[in-house]
């Protein structure tokens, strides 16, 4: 999974505003849809690498393991174009996914989680007019960081007790067994993260601009 | 926000009376018609407080009474005169709480912006934290792990880590809710310790005997009602006598 | 809104994302992936709001360039491809699906579920993704109607089937959804 993903260094990649990485990010993604050969699309994900490897000096395994992880997917496109229109197009359609999927690794393996987080919410600052809290908004984004490879743990978790049972339940009776109980516990987790964040004050910037009466705030 | 009542008791006092420590008053909690905690009078000012009890007796629930986790369905909670009812936020500056799941506790990817997490909320300003969070890593054996993922730490790591992020924010009391359950023998060992090391006031709810020696006051609570109030050893006696005869 | 609705939130689009990385058949532009799955779960175990806001969420974690889409995509480029309406879609059907399920709460069982979502989950994503499939990839209604909608029925189909029993046993074990007006603490 792509989440411990920030990879120390001291870089003038890794030093860049977040914002201004995200932008770029944005950019080429906008460049390779606009200019749809295979010459640009070639030359955006040597750019990308020259970046990732010889800029931020990441290890190539970091980039590797996101190309791996989406080989299947570009294999795919490649075949699929190969059979209905010419292999040149599916070059060009999987060169230009790969090289987003390899920038967006570049940004996530550069940029620390929370500098990431601060520009959602700084982009979410306008939303105060409609009572939005951009620090609650970028908690959320915190949590469902963390979950996901919790989430992935517990399901390894859950098929391995199953099998060491002596089952692995498929289809129907999964859902019953297996991912109906992991949903109840993942819910608890959350629950008891929820408790321990407001025991050390998630909740303790007052509601803006909502006087509500004392009887009201019991939870 | 804060909100006065006038004529109800300790609702309208700002200021803290750090003598008072924690009063209970008449308190009951309820989930429907579940009586979970019944009847309950108390006033902890002791600097070390143990909670034993057998499990489902009521006793997370007591602990999440003493800093406003839970608010009782009847009575009141008074920290140092502040009423977790109405002052939830003061009362919870005042009591830290330690959970039994480390890894519950631990949101942030970083260890250090984990132990930040708490001073964040408090408005404490950036270089302030840097340098509190970094005093408390030091302390607690953590600062090589500064920059370290969280969620990669060790079991008893984790703890201590959550620990310190509740050490950072100094509260004047800290309440533990079974914090080495979920610890092999030497990090429960060395989580231990360091409970006992603490100046602050500190009520731990544990099913771990041992932790308690020392302690100065030991309640053992059974179907919701304090059962025995005491000191180490006979309250101890007390609650094996009770489970033996389950 | 409670820290733990927050969590809540934060949880399910972490459920989202995490069935991307389950294996995606891909039948034309628009692949069949187990994350509409999600979408569904997040509306009928969450409710209206929270869902809504859980599916939005896992698009904000894809747009700042999180590759959380099956198959790794991310980025704001899928926000701008031939399937961007379907993803659009996704939160809004969450909605439909939470809304319906809160009105049908003091009874639900597998069928109205599994009723609840196929409306939100499979109605309003088609209704949608079809039309802005046909625009962006320039294809002709039948064309669309086909590689777009008719291809995913039988899929998701069965996950909305899944989505309504998961959801039924979630609801008597751990109910997230409070009674509309008799508010139950669910501690």
């Amino acid at each position: 999974m792509t989440l411990a993903l920030y990879v120390p260094r001291s870089s003038v990649v890794h030093r860049m505003h977040a914002g201004v990485k995200l932008l770029g990010l944005a950019v080429l993604a906008v460049l390779l849809f606009a200019l749809p050969t295979l010459t640009a699309a070639g030359a955006a994900l040597a750019g990308v690498l020259a970046v990732g490897l010889l800029l931020a000096r990441l290890p190539v395994a970091v980039l590797a393991r996101q190309a791996r992880a989406v080989r299947w997917w570009l294999l795919a496109l490649l075949v699929v174009h190969a059979l209905t229109t010419d292999v040149r197009t599916g070059a060009h359609v999987s060169l230009r996914l790969l090289t987003l999927v390899l920038a967006a690794a570049v940004v996530t393996a550069t940029t620390r989680v929370n500098a990431m987080v601060a520009v959602v919410e700084w982009l979410c600052a306008p939303l105060r007019l409609v009572g939005v809290r951009p620090a609650r908004v970028g908690l959320a984004i915190t949590m469902a960081l963390r979950f996901i490879p919790v989430l992935i743990e517990r399901a390894d978790r859950i098929r391995a007790a199953q099998a060491a049972r002596g089952g692995s339940p498929r289809g129907l009776r999964a859902l019953r067994t297996t991912i109906a109980p992991l949903l109840v516990q993942v819910l608890q987790m959350a629950h008891d993260v929820s408790e321990a964040l407001d025991a050390r004050g998630a909740d303790d910037v007052p509601p803006p601009r909502r006087r509500r009466s004392p009887t009201l705030e019991t939870p | 926000m804060r909100f006065r009542r006038p004529g109800a008791v300790g609702t309208d006092v700002d200021v803290a009376d750090p003598t008072r420590g924690i009063e209970l008053r008449g308190v009951g909690q309820r989930y429907g018609d579940r009586v979970v905690l019944d009847g309950i009078d108390l006033t902890l000012s002791e600097q070390r407080v143990g909670v034993i009890g057998a499990n489902g007796s009521g006793k997370s629930t007591f602990a999440r009474l003493l800093n406003g986790l839970v608010v009782p369905s009847e009575g009141q909670v008074l920290v140092d005169g502040l009423d977790t009812r109405t002052q939830v936020r003061a009362v919870r500056r005042r009591v830290g709480f330690v959970f039994q799941d480390p890894d519950a506790q631990i949101v942030h990817p970083t260890v250090a912006e984990d132990v930040a997490y708490g001073l964040e909320n408090q408005g404490v300003p950036a270089e302030e934290r840097a340098v509190r969070v970094a005093e408390v890593l030091a302390r607690h054996g953590l600062a090589g792990h500064a920059d370290h993922p969280a969620h990669l730490l060790s079991g008893g790591q984790k703890q201590l880590l959550a620990i310190a992020g509740v050490l950072v924010m100094r509260p004047a009391r800290i309440v533990f809710d079974e914090p080495t359950t979920l610890l092999d023998l030497v990090n429960a060992r060395r989580i231990a310790d360091l409970v006992v090391g603490l100046e602050q006031q500190v009520v731990v709810v544990t099913h771990q005997l041992d932790l308690l020696d020392g302690f100065d006051r030991v309640l053992v609570i059974d179907r919701g009602r304090v059962v025995e109030d005491a000191a180490p050893g006979p309250a101890v006696q007390a609650y094996r006598a009770l489970m033996a005869d389950r | 809104m409670k820290t733990r609705d927050l969590a809540y939130i934060a949880l399910f689009a972490a459920i989202v994302a995490v069935l991307g990385t389950l294996p995606a058949i891909n039948v034309g532009p628009v692949p069949i992936t187990a994350q509409t799955l999600g979408v569904m779960l997040a509306g009928s175990v969450l409710g209206a709001r929270r869902g809504f806001l859980a599916v939005l969420l896992f698009l904000v974690l894809v747009a700042v360039g999180l590759p959380l889409l099956a198959s790794g995509a991310g980025g704001l480029a899928p926000f701008a491809g031939a399937s961007a309406g379907y993803l659009f879609s996704w939160p809004l059907a969450a909605a439909v699906i939470g809304w319906l399920t809160e009105r049908t709460w003091d009874r639900y069982n597998v069928a109205l579920g599994m009723l609840a979502n196929v409306l939100g989950g499979i109605v309003v994503i088609y209704a949608v993704g079809v039309p802005v499939l046909k625009v962006v990839a320039g294809l002709p209604w039948e064309t669309a109607l086909w590689s777009g909608a008719a291809v995913f029925v039988p899929g998701d189909l069965v996950k909305a089937f899944a989505a309504a029993a998961i959801a039924d046993v979630v609801r008597r074990s751990y109910p997230v959804i409070e009674r509309p007006r008799r508010a139950v603490d669910t501690r």
